[in-house]
């Protein structure tokens, strides 16, 4: 073929306009817009269940909800968390800045980029359609696991098919993502100049693309287990239920990791930034980075220990998962590496960032405290484990997301945003989110359990502390949503390079980022460019 | 890498057609399964507009391709998105390997009594010996008798390797520019995979008439329909997409240099040739 072609996005005066934009766009921009505003509504779709579930254990007994629909919350605030909120708010940054920071035109697939997003609204209506059907939603845990998964109602077969969609959409998102960065950085953008979070998201997309087809598959057994006779977790036609856990966790794991290595690139860009510095050590956290998602594949088991395996296994299991302190421990020890003797400002994208760096350190931690196999015997299925994953996800991932907003804001609206405003909003959720979830650490170690509505009466002041942080932190999410909206509508004109320590391709648009950059590639090694991206990494 | 003008469409109808459809499908399947009688048509009607939508689709890239809008950095990224699309597809498949070699390695023997299972076994299944093929201590599906390995699943793999040969004489032929020598092999590998097709339905007959074989056979009617029959799934999906590709060689499409949509066929079909092998080996050898 020849290089024919005009360029095919040059007649922007026909740019659809309304619903048809959106839902026709081929555009990486609009595409992460569409992601990012999804993962909001999705925040606080599964945030309104943590409230129902924080509201029923204010006090002991059972007080506002039947202990069935308190089990529907806690399996449906997972999924809607992790598959709606979590994971397409990742995709939707890759969208709009891995094409912005390798000097690509658009993602490599844009048609296929259009589809992986239009099909997550279907599926979390075919989700959350459940809860409104006679026998509920689903009440097994998000984990799903069978027996008790394969005892419910009629949601299981709406549930496990909206799991397909997510996969298909997740692998497709994913594809696109691997793609992009392997085939659309401008000339001279070599792997080992990219940014770290192209680096993470390269590393993401293939756990993505590794382990959803995993979960299919075992998604798949379930359905078949239930519905056409087969025996692949019914030990008395010669399977066993714990195959269902193993295949689980296999995907499991890795999608752990998929929630929280883009969170680190976002954090590897922020520090930088607003130390002045550039990232020390970025050979080492790439490195770092590719042996956490090898280790990611093989320490599946230790979120099963107490199901029984060989003690060999589960020795290998726990010495597997302690050895991801290591590279864990590069990141953390290069990010503070990188602030050393920087000249440090502390606007609300570095606030997100080093709260990140804290919190997430503690949830790693008790990581590690989970990972000894006898201490496991006791924290199994207790709040202890219930505050360990929110330290990771909510202080860890939902902290790096919302960092990534206030970094990237101005950017993409052209505005920025209130400073002031965005740092009440950090402190306020830094503070209630430690109300929220530290105590839960107690309350585990107690020997709370999870999943369970009601709690033994000396459990009730941690309770209390717990759920009014809850509200508090939920509500302060608004706060978040208007300080957005604000600054969509209008504001201080932002910069193009934004931030003074600012460096990257991403810095060299114009703020707002017009609809399509990069038609011609960057010279990434021009002077001019050189003083913006400070060169290679 | 990227060089020079790369297409991106305006805008793309298709997917949003084919998120409606899935959606629909998905609704009907799980109605269906739900034993709601509206079911099988909202999922017949979810299904055409999923063909639809694939056949909408493939028809705006054919004409793109044709039409010349597609430089190398297109095509080099088409050729991405393939190879992690089959890579997606190894990891469904190792899902039901990995069911396969936990319940033949370890839950089988462990319901034996072997290892950690002595006590479910003393306690659960005291009289269960563990063997393999099994349908478990409760017998589920009743008595059954399995495939033999050397019999026709032996020809089926050489039909499948056959046609591993003949689609790649294809190749050669298109690089030749011989086109009727291509639309011969190919045609030929297309009759192959559905000679395949056929010997593996009549297995499929032969096994719930005359062995007692079923999908309720306990693990192993469950490990050997679920992964013979995803293969089966394959090895029709991939003779529609040589057939189309055949239509396509007829049609005067490709040329020496460009046809990255006959070697995604070929690469697809290959993978479906490669899992069909540890089928062989694993299924219905060892």
């Amino acid at each position: 073929m020849t290089d024919a072609t005009l360029a095919h996005h040059d007649s922007h005066d026909h740019h659809p306009k309304g619903l048809a934009r959106w839902l026709f766009t081929t555009n990486h921009k609009e595409i992460g817009t569409l992601y990012l505003v999804f993962s909001l509504i999705m925040f606080f779709v599964g945030g309104a269940m943590a409230l129902v579930i924080r509201a029923e254990l204010f006090a002991p007994g059972l007080q506002l909800v039947h202990p069935e629909f308190f089990n529907q919350m806690t399996t449906m605030h997972a999924l809607v968390m992790i598959f709606g909120a979590v994971m397409p708010a990742f995709v939707g940054l890759a969208n709009w800045m891995v094409p912005l920071m390798i000097g690509a035109p658009d993602m490599a697939l844009p048609r296929m980029n259009n589809w992986s997003f239009w099909i997550m609204p279907f599926a979390f209506t075919l989700l959350l359609s459940t809860l409104f059907m006679p026998s509920g939603g689903p009440a097994s845990g998000w984990t799903l696991y069978p027996p008790l998964s394969l005892q419910g109602g009629n949601s299981l077969a709406f549930v496990i098919l909206a799991i397909h969609l997510m996969g298909i959409s997740s692998i497709m998102g994913a594809i696109n993502i691997i793609a992009t960065i392997l085939n659309m950085r401008a000339p001279g953008m070599t792997l080992l100049r990219m940014p770290m979070f192209v680096w993470t998201w390269l590393i993401t997309a293939f756990l993505l693309i590794a382990v959803m087809p995993v979960l299919a598959g075992a998604v798949t057994m379930l359905l078949t287990d239930r519905f056409f006779g087969t025996s692949f977790f019914n030990a008395a036609g010669g399977g066993d239920p714990v195959l269902y856990q193993h295949i689980f966790w296999f995907f499991g794991h890795p999608e752990v990791y998929i929630m929280i290595l883009p969170a680190f690139g976002i954090v590897s860009e922020i520090i930088p930034t607003f130390s002045r510095k550039k990232l020390f050590g970025y050979t080492s956290m790439v490195y770092a980075t590719a042996s956490i998602a090898f280790l990611s594949f093989i320490v599946w088991a230790h979120h099963m220990f107490t199901v029984g395996m060989p003690l060999g296994a589960a020795l290998f299991f726990m010495y597997a998962t302690m050895v991801i302190a290591v590279p864990t421990g590069v990141k953390i020890f290069n990010w503070v590496s990188t602030m050393w003797r920087g000249s440090m400002t502390f606007e609300t994208p570095m606030l997100f960032a080093l709260g990140f760096v804290v919190l997430f350190t503690i949830g790693g931690l008790s990581g590690v405290m989970l990972a000894i196999v006898p201490a496991d015997f006791q924290y199994h299925d207790t709040y202890f484990v219930v505050a360990h994953f929110h330290y990771v996800l909510v202080t860890g991932a939902v902290f790096a997301i919302m960092a990534s907003v206030y970094y990237w804001l101005p950017k993409w609206t052209g505005h920025m945003y209130n400073e002031t405003l965005g740092k009440v909003h950090f402190w306020w959720s830094a503070f209630w989110v430690n109300v929220l979830f530290f105590p839960q650490h107690y309350l585990g170690l107690a020997g709370m359990p999870r999943r369970i509505p009601d709690y033994a009466i000396q459990f009730t002041e941690f309770n209390v502390i717990s759920s009014i942080g809850g509200f508090a932190f939920g509500i302060g999410q608004l706060l978040f949503v208007y300080i957005v909206w604000q600054c969509a509508r209008g504001g201080q004109k932002a910069t193009d390079g934004v931030w003074e320590g600012a460096r990257g391709l991403e810095w060299t648009v114009p703020s707002p980022a017009p609809l399509h950059t990069f038609d011609t590639p960057p010279d990434i090694d021009h002077p001019d460019l050189v003083a913006h991206t400070g060169g290679t990494q | 890498m990227a060089q020079g003008s790369y297409y991106v469409p305006h805008t793309a109808k298709w997917p949003i057609v084919g998120s409606i459809g899935l959606f629909t499908l998905m609704v009907g399947a799980a109605n269906w399964l739900n034993t709601n009688p509206s079911g099988p048509w909202v999922f017949a009607i979810g299904a055409a507009i999923v063909i639809l939508m694939v056949f909408g689709w493939f028809a705006d890239v054919i004409r793109e391709s044709e039409g010349g809008l597609y430089s190398h950095a297109v095509d080099a990224s088409f050729r991405q998105g393939m190879v992690w699309f089959i890579f997606s597809e190894v990891m469904f498949f190792a899902a039901f390997f990995g069911a396969l070699f936990y319940a033949r390695v370890l839950s089988v023997p462990w319901i034996g009594g072997e290892g950690t299972g002595a006590m479910t076994n003393l306690l659960l299944y005291p009289s269960y010996e563990a063997t393999w093929p099994t349908h478990g201590p409760a017998e589920l599906g009743g008595d059954f008798k399995t495939i033999p390995g050397f019999g026709l699943p032996l020809i089926n793999t050489l039909i499948l390797l056959t046609s591993g040969v003949t689609i790649t004489m294809a190749h050669w032929a298109l690089k030749k520019a011989q086109r009727t020598a291509l639309i011969m092999w190919m045609l030929s590998t297309v009759v192959l995979g559905t000679v395949f097709l056929f010997i593996q339905s009549y297995e499929y007959v032969h096994a719930y008439r005359d062995l007692g074989l079923t999908l309720g056979s306990g693990i192993y009617g469950s490990t050997f329909f679920m992964l013979t029959g995803f293969h089966g799934m394959h090895v029709l999906i991939g003779s529609i997409i040589l057939l189309i590709i055949t239509f396509r060689c007829m049609a005067g499409h490709f040329t020496k240099k460009n046809h990255f949509g006959f070697e995604a066929a070929a690469w697809y079909w290959h993978f479906v040739d490669v899992v069909w092998l540890g089928l062989f080996i694993f299924v219905y050898v060892v």
